[in-house]
């Protein structure tokens, strides 16, 4: 009879278990000793006692905390109008610069002059640019509102990558998608609309995760033309208690938002990787 | 009146010449085979007579009427046309049956209610009745070969275009996907077949096109060009295939 059996494992079972406990082992220490070289060395940094008093103060914390949280809902308020006006306008523009009929030139034209010069320019002198040059054409209430035109840049901004991102999906579509479409008689627009388009937009779904996240940040910019959300809340906090806590306290509400989120469009990702292969 | 007709037909990629002046009539109820090592231009010209590749010159006569015309709008051909690929290209997004339903609907505007008997007919008489809500994914190459099969069909095609088929199949698949060729002759469907299947073609063709560097170099009956093939690059290559 043959030994390793007896255990109820085969040779290769043991050895890999051996393997996958030397490797818990080896992981633990390394952390072990990474936190508390953290722990034991940053306290002993000549400012470290006056960090601590200005970026972790815990009293000034459990204050702007819950003001904090107010805040960020303007944040989460634009998102939300913003994020589906990107997806539209930017799916827009794809199609607009895959349109073959010589009618649409123009469309095509428009499409790449438009995709060159907003992800040219950085988004926040977009921000700045349109932020504060369209109110000041004199414009009367509501149509003045910062909340308007600095959502306005970012829909912009972000219309021109996302669209390269569409275009990109709708490039991954195998042309022989496409043939047998066409060989069925169904029309260029038919092709795209029943065939390529719902294969492209999938396709590229965990890279427009992605752009949900950055945007999920970027909201902030508006900050410097007006809106008081939360970085622009912290800010005051900061000037009012003469600490920089609230930055942290507002890095953290980011965190807890964008993380799961983050973790999520890896997860997409992978699973995209795995049923391809 | 041949069913379809080819005269002259010429196509270049570039400067490559891959088909040279081809002429080739279909009868109605007709299997036509067309043989010869890859490259020698069987799946363009495939792809000729179904208007996704425009051809340079020549004239493609469907029931008599050239199709081949520049400028012709190429939908309504298609639509009579139907054609089946090496690689299946199902569409990964949608059921079998919604892969077979989509072109009558969106080309001839025919509900889904109108069209789903009919359709789910076509699965049950191709032995795939409990497999017309799988994905695509979810079927093996020659379940996936027959439902593309079944989505040409469901056009009501006058003519069938397969273009090495049963190429990609492993080999057990290959007769399931063959038999469905058998009864579409049954049924008297026009048909032209690209094929590498040689038993096939001298058992089932009516007619066997032998090409070479984008001209037909021989043609006849399966057993003439099988058997007796009168050209020297006929028999190097049938010498090669049948081996």
């Amino acid at each position: 009879m043959n030994t390793t059996k007896a255990a109820g494992l085969t040779r290769r079972e043991k050895y890999e278990a051996q393997q996958r406990r030397r490797s818990l082992i080896v992981a633990a220490t390394s952390t072990v000793v990474v936190v508390a070289c953290i722990i034991i060395f940053i306290p002993m940094t000549p400012g470290w006692e006056k960090v601590q008093r200005s970026f972790f103060n815990g009293d000034v914390l459990a204050d702007t905390f819950p003001k904090l949280l107010d805040a960020f809902k303007i944040n989460l308020m634009i998102f939300a109008w913003s994020a589906p006006a990107i997806a539209i306008l930017g799916l827009l523009i794809a199609l607009a610069r895959d349109a073959k009929s010589p009618a649409l030139f123009p469309l095509r034209i428009f499409g790449a002059t438009f995709t060159d010069v907003f992800r040219g320019v950085p988004v926040i002198l977009t921000v700045y640019l349109i932020g504060f040059g369209i109110p000041g054409l004199g414009l009367p209430r509501p149509w003045n509102s910062p909340y308007i035109w600095g959502s306005l840049a970012l829909i912009l901004t972000y219309a021109a990558y996302v669209a390269e991102i569409f275009r990109s999906g709708i490039d991954s579509v195998h042309q022989s998608q496409r043939s047998a479409a066409l060989s069925l008689g169904l029309s260029e627009r038919q092709v795209m609309r029943d065939v390529v388009l719902p294969q492209a937009i999938r396709n590229v779904v965990p890279s427009q995760m992605n752009m949900l996240i950055a945007l999920q940040k970027d909201v902030s910019l508006l900050s410097f033309i007006g809106p008081v959300e939360i970085f622009r809340q912290a800010g005051v906090f900061k000037s009012l208690t003469a600490n920089f806590t609230p930055y942290v306290g507002a890095a953290i509400i980011f965190l807890i938002v964008t993380i799961p989120a983050t973790r999520y469009a890896d997860y997409l990702m992978a699973k995209q990787m795995r049923d391809r292969s | 009146m041949s069913k379809l007709s080819l005269r002259g037909v010429v196509k270049r990629f570039g400067d490559s010449t891959v088909c040279d002046g081809i002429d080739l009539d279909v009868e109605e109820g007709q299997m036509v085979c067309l043989i010869g090592a890859s490259g020698a231009g069987k799946s363009t010209l495939l792809r000729c007579i179904n208007l996704l590749e425009a051809v340079e010159d020549g004239e493609i006569f469907l029931d008599g009427e050239d199709i081949a015309v520049p400028g012709l709008n190429p939908q309504g051909v298609r639509a009579r046309i139907g054609m089946v690929f090496q690689s299946f290209n199902l569409f990964p997004h949608m059921t079998a049956l919604e892969n077979a339903m989509l072109a009558p609907r969106r080309v001839h505007g025919r509900s889904r209610a109108d069209l789903v008997g009919e359709v789910e007919e076509l699965f049950t008489r191709f032995g795939l009745a409990d497999r017309m809500h799988n994905y695509p994914d979810q079927l093996s190459g020659g379940q996936q070969q027959r439902v593309a099969i079944i989505r040409a069909l469901a056009m009501r095609p006058e003519v069938m275009l397969f273009d090495e088929i049963t190429s990609a199949l492993d080999p057990q698949l290959v007769g399931e996907v063959l038999d469905v060729l058998l009864m579409l002759k049954q049924q008297g469907m026009t048909m032209v077949l690209a094929t590498h299947e040689m038993g096939f073609a001298r058992q089932a063709a009516d007619k066997v096109c032998f090409l070479k560097d984008g001209k037909i170099i021989e043609e006849g009956p399966p057993e003439a060009l099988f058997d007796a093939p009168q050209r020297e690059e006929t028999k190097a290559f049938l010498a090669r295939a049948l081996k």
